[in-house]
């Protein structure tokens, strides 16, 4: 059936009536269907950027080791002895909400391609879940396929999953955040670009066919859901990590000879994107010849082909007397390999198809007369103060209670599915330290990595939200000892069209970006995802926790110094930084009180600085043997999870404080770590002479966690209450 | 002891394999593409986990089937000796070169984890470095690790001693039903066996990610420093 193009073709595509207008301006003429597409798709939320722009050119993104920042397809940043670390991390929320297992998989190796296009070798895996109420089934089943999804698709590409982390709250119920993060690894002075050069070189594809499936991905990824979303499943892409691994490995082969001038994964919205990006960066014109395009499907059409967003295909330009060495490479992998163009000096992207012309646009106004929106926003309410509590339950109650709780439950369940130690360098496995660490073979260096975001608090208080997500990861990356250097960050918010939500979005922005500068943590790669809201039956929209996903990297340049956080035995547990009981959206105030309310704990980032940096020092120094940042649930569940890693007991001291019990044990105060010591009385002075507050709270030893009242757990008990959760909902 | 590291499309854990054969030998393993057909000068084959072929067939039963594997079935008839694991293993039971045949896990999803081993035969080449009832820790990682054969064939690896790691509990208690102790539900907690003539060894869990202090212990070492010992020239 052939298509009339015209504004309510485009109103389908996505595209604004002013958006449509402004495309028959750029064409002089009514564009074909291919054109529209590639307008569609190149001018999408996902590609464009066109509400964030504006606040994500904000945020810092130099450093005197980052190599590359933002533009790249990740971050590229110097981790010493000639390496960089190359990462990036990115959503798949839609098509994961839609085909839990397929969404998620293509989501690992979509951020895989982004890293391993660089010229890296991917070595660790992360993944940021947020889910549903865990009450009902649809959650349990989204779980289900996520988890194997992430887990089909890592294990079979071989590279370690290391980390991650799991929220639970309603209003994800309908929008589930699937963000994966991989970091990869290259010589410093071997990283690949996008950018296109040389008039007349070929323009090669390779990887898998091109089929008919998530055509148009990238607008649906661009909308909100409603009722019809099911009908959707169609536009999701299907994953093949087999194809993956043998694209990796003949990318890596072939980007060890000379032939390569430029490389692109075929990301959302497919060959167009790629094939737009790396002409438009290099300043040259492009010209595709579709009928060489490696197909699956019989018939397939100029405009299904642009759009397709098929899996595990990359786009090059080659040296042209070097296509025949490329050429071998990709057929000892047996993976296609076809030229399927060249670089023109027309400055427009051409695509021929069966001798007809379907598209010939100039690029420069693609790019430059891409919408960009200052969409409306509004300031966020500050939260009422908590004030007074009451707490219906003991400490130990309550610490069991929280133990268990879906926020603060194991995760073992879900990193038992996941391949953590393929690579032979893993360190620290999922829960052994605060952050996952990786070694460099073959040298002394190790990488530190996390995710981290608090959702609640970003609804509470965006701005307060955007910088405790950056300082979490900054400071889980110092208690493992490591040296933070950049972060990747993964934007999820609601629909930006909302003054409300986009009023969230500029204040998390505005925290994000105070915090990277305190901490001089530069942002070097980030994803935007808008949109996650769904229709409810009565017309209204569920909006998701703003949830600004940071993904964190440091360095360690002596492994050998790296510490986890499992108690250690006969040691003195110190609690460095301020307590000032702050129970406001703690989890205890959700637990044991059923409430989400009040501030979110306060965030000074020159205490942050402070604090961090001198325990990084002490750790370096080897005065540390165990350390642990303090977070959810507050300095009890810290306690209670060095003691369960380990196994190793604690018996603590009556605080003393002036502070109210639950509020001293469960407050969520920012800017606190637990470190086990030989000497307390040599530590805190050293802190008290960095201006570091530093108290001894306990001892260790023995199994059990011993409460200042002489109330006794187990840390057989705690383990057994932390690990309940997970098992007992997936088996229900 | 010249070692050979099989890599079929889809292999990956052959740079694991490849640290751990490093690190007793002091030199490095020759890596092996599966279209090339000379084992010239090997002491060892090992073939290494992964998915070969993606395991879309089933795990391991294309690899069975690449060009090298005449090769490797004319180096075992000579007396040559094999280690093969996770997919190895599960390519050594497809191509007949060890019995039986590894199922789908009982809990029916992929298993990451530490597991430990029972060392229930000690006069072979892969296990002479421990004794006998030693039990070591090691980590799994497989979907499809679930060993199963038919009762004449469990029969004769059980009365021949043919057995060489079960899947035990850390003070080396063996329970085929205990889903902690034997996670992935193998038959009779089976997790690693030999050929009758000792020189072939299929074992599922990965003692190559357990070669490094800091990598959290040294407990899969003597395998591969038993091997060095016993292939010496």
């Amino acid at each position: 059936m052939k298509k009339t193009v015209d504004a309510s073709l485009a109103q389908e595509f996505g595209l604004t009536a002013e958006e449509y207008a402004r495309v028959v301006t750029i064409m002089g003429r009514t564009p074909s269907l291919t054109e529209l597409g590639v307008f569609s798709v190149m001018w999408s939320e996902h590609c464009s950027y066109k509400s964030s722009r504006k606040w994500l050119r904000t945020l810092p993104t130099k450093a005197p080791w980052v190599i590359h920042g933002p533009g790249e397809n990740a971050g590229v940043v110097d981790i010493g002895q000639g390496y960089a670390a190359i990462f990036k991390m990115e959503s798949h929320n839609h098509p994961s909400f839609i085909e839990p297992y397929q969404g998620a998989a293509t989501g690992v190796g979509g951020i895989l391609r982004d890293v391993f296009t660089m010229g890296a070798r991917p070595i660790a895996n992360l993944n940021a879940l947020r889910f549903g109420n865990p009450e009902t089934p649809r959650t349990r089943q989204i779980i289900d396929g996520v988890v194997r999804g992430i887990g089909g698709y890592g294990n079979c590409v071989g590279v370690p999953t290391v980390g991650g982390e799991i929220n639970f709250h309603p209003a994800y119920d309908g929008n589930p955040l699937v963000n994966a993060m991989t970091v990869g690894l290259a010589r410093k002075d071997r990283i690949f670009l996008s950018a296109a050069a040389g008039v007349g070189n070929p323009v090669v594809y390779v990887g898998s066919r091109t089929g008919r499936d998530g055509i148009h991905g990238a607008t649906m990824s661009s909308a909100e859901f409603d009722e019809n979303a099911m009908a959707k499943r169609p536009t999701v892409q299907v994953g093949d990590p087999f194809i993956e691994k043998l694209l990796i490995e003949a990318c890596l082969e072939l980007m060890a000879t000379d032939a390569i001038v430029a490389i692109q994964d075929m990301g959302a919205a497919g060959l167009t994107s790629s094939a737009v990006e790396m002409a438009g960066k290099g300043g040259v014109g492009i010209e595709l010849d579709l009928d060489a395009v490696p197909q699956r499907e019989p018939n397939m059409t100029a405009y299904e082909m642009m759009l397709s967003e098929s899996q595990e295909r990359m786009l090059m330009v080659l040296k042209p007397d070097r296509t025949e060495v490329a050429r071998k490479i990709f057929e000892k992998w047996e993976l296609d390999f076809a030229i399927i163009g060249h670089l023109t000096e027309t400055g427009h992207i051409v695509v021929k198809h069966k001798g007809q012309l379907e598209a010939d646009i100039p690029l420069d106004p693609l790019a430059d007369q891409a919408p960009i929106y200052d969409r409306p926003a509004t300031t966020p309410v500050a939260p009422e103060p908590l004030g007074a509590v009451h707490a219906p339950l003991s400490l130990d109650a309550a610490l069991l209670k929280m133990v268990g709780s879906p926020d603060l439950a194991s995760r073992a369940w879900v990193w038992n599915q996941y391949d953590s130690t393929v690579g032979g360098q893993t360190v620290r496995r999922p829960g052994a330290a605060d952050a996952a660490i990786v070694k460099i073979e073959d040298t002394s260096l190790a990488l530190a990595i996390t995710t981290d975001c608090t959702p609640r608090y970003c609804h509470a208080a965006p701005k307060t939200g955007g910088a405790q997500a950056v300082a979490e990861a900054w400071r889980n990356l110092t208690a493992t000892g490591a040296r933070p250097l950049a972060v990747t960050d993964n934007l999820n918010f609601g629909n930006p069209e909302k003054p409300e939500i986009m009023g969230q979005f500029v204040a998390a922005i505005e925290g994000m970006g105070d915090a990277c500068r305190a901490l001089d943590f530069p942002v070097v790669s980030g994803n935007v995802s808008l949109y996650n809201e769904t229709r409810q039956p009565d017309g209204s929209a569920l909006a998701i926790l703003p949830t600004p996903a940071i993904g964190a990297l440091g360095v360690l340049d002596d492994v050998e110094k790296a510490v986890g956080l499992g108690m250690q035995d006969g040691k003195a547990v110190v609690l460095v930084g301020e307590t000032r009981g702050e129970l406001g959206q703690s989890i205890w105030l959700r637990e044991v009180l059923g409430r989400e309310d009040g501030p979110p704990p306060p965030v000074d980032l020159a205490a942050e600085k402070r604090n961090g940096d001198f325990v990084r020092q002490e750790i370096l120094s080897g005065a540390v043997s165990a350390c642990h940042d303090l977070s959810d649930g507050g300095l009890m569940v810290a306690v209670a999870e060095m003691v369960m890693a380990s196994g190793v007991g604690c018996e603590l001291e009556s605080p003393d404080s002036g502070i109210r019990p639950e509020a001293f044990w469960f407050g969520e105060d920012q800017a606190r770590y637990l470190v086990c010591v030989d000497n307390a009385a040599e530590f805190c002075g050293r802190a008290e002479q960095a201006g570091v507050p530093a108290r001894l709270i306990g001892q260790s030893g023995g199994n059990d966690l011993i409460l200042p009242s002489g109330v006794t757990i187990s840390a057989a008990r705690l383990v057994a209450a932390h690990e309940a959760f997970f098992p007992a909902l997936m088996t229900r | 002891m010249k070692a050979a590291i099989v890599v079929f499309p889809g292999t990956n854990r052959e740079r694991d394999m490849a640290i751990a054969l490093r690190r007793v030998t002091g030199h490095e393993p020759r890596m092996v593409w599966h279209r090339d057909t000379d084992l010239t000068g090997i002491d060892l084959v090992v073939l290494p986990g992964g998915f070969s072929y993606g395991d879309y067939l089933r795990c391991g039963a294309m690899a069975a089937h690449s060009p090298i594997m005449t090769e490797i079935r004319s180096f075992a008839q000579k007396g040559g000796h094999i280690l093969g694991v996770c997919n190895g293993f599960q390519i050594l039971t497809e191509s007949g070169l060890l019995p039986g045949a590894l199922l789908r896990n009982a809990n029916l999803r992929f298993l990451s984890q530490d597991c430990h081993l029972r060392v229930e035969r000690t006069d072979t080449p892969f296990t002479h470095k421990w004794q006998k009832g030693d039990v070591f820790r090691t980590p799994l990682a497989h979907g499809d690790g679930n060993y199963t054969a038919d009762q004449s064939t469990l029969d004769r690896l059980e009365g021949e001693g043919l057995v060489a790691f079960r899947y035990a509990s850390p003070n080396g208690q063996v329970q085929a039903d205990d889903v902690d102790s034997n996670p992935n539900g193998s038959v009779n907690s089976i997790a690693g066996i030999l050929s009758e003539n000792t020189r072939i060894c299929g074992m599922m869990p990965h003692p190559e990610d357990l070669v490094d202090p800091l990598m959290g212990g040294v407990d899969g070492l003597p395998l591969f420093e038993g091997l060095v010992e016993a292939l010496v020239r």
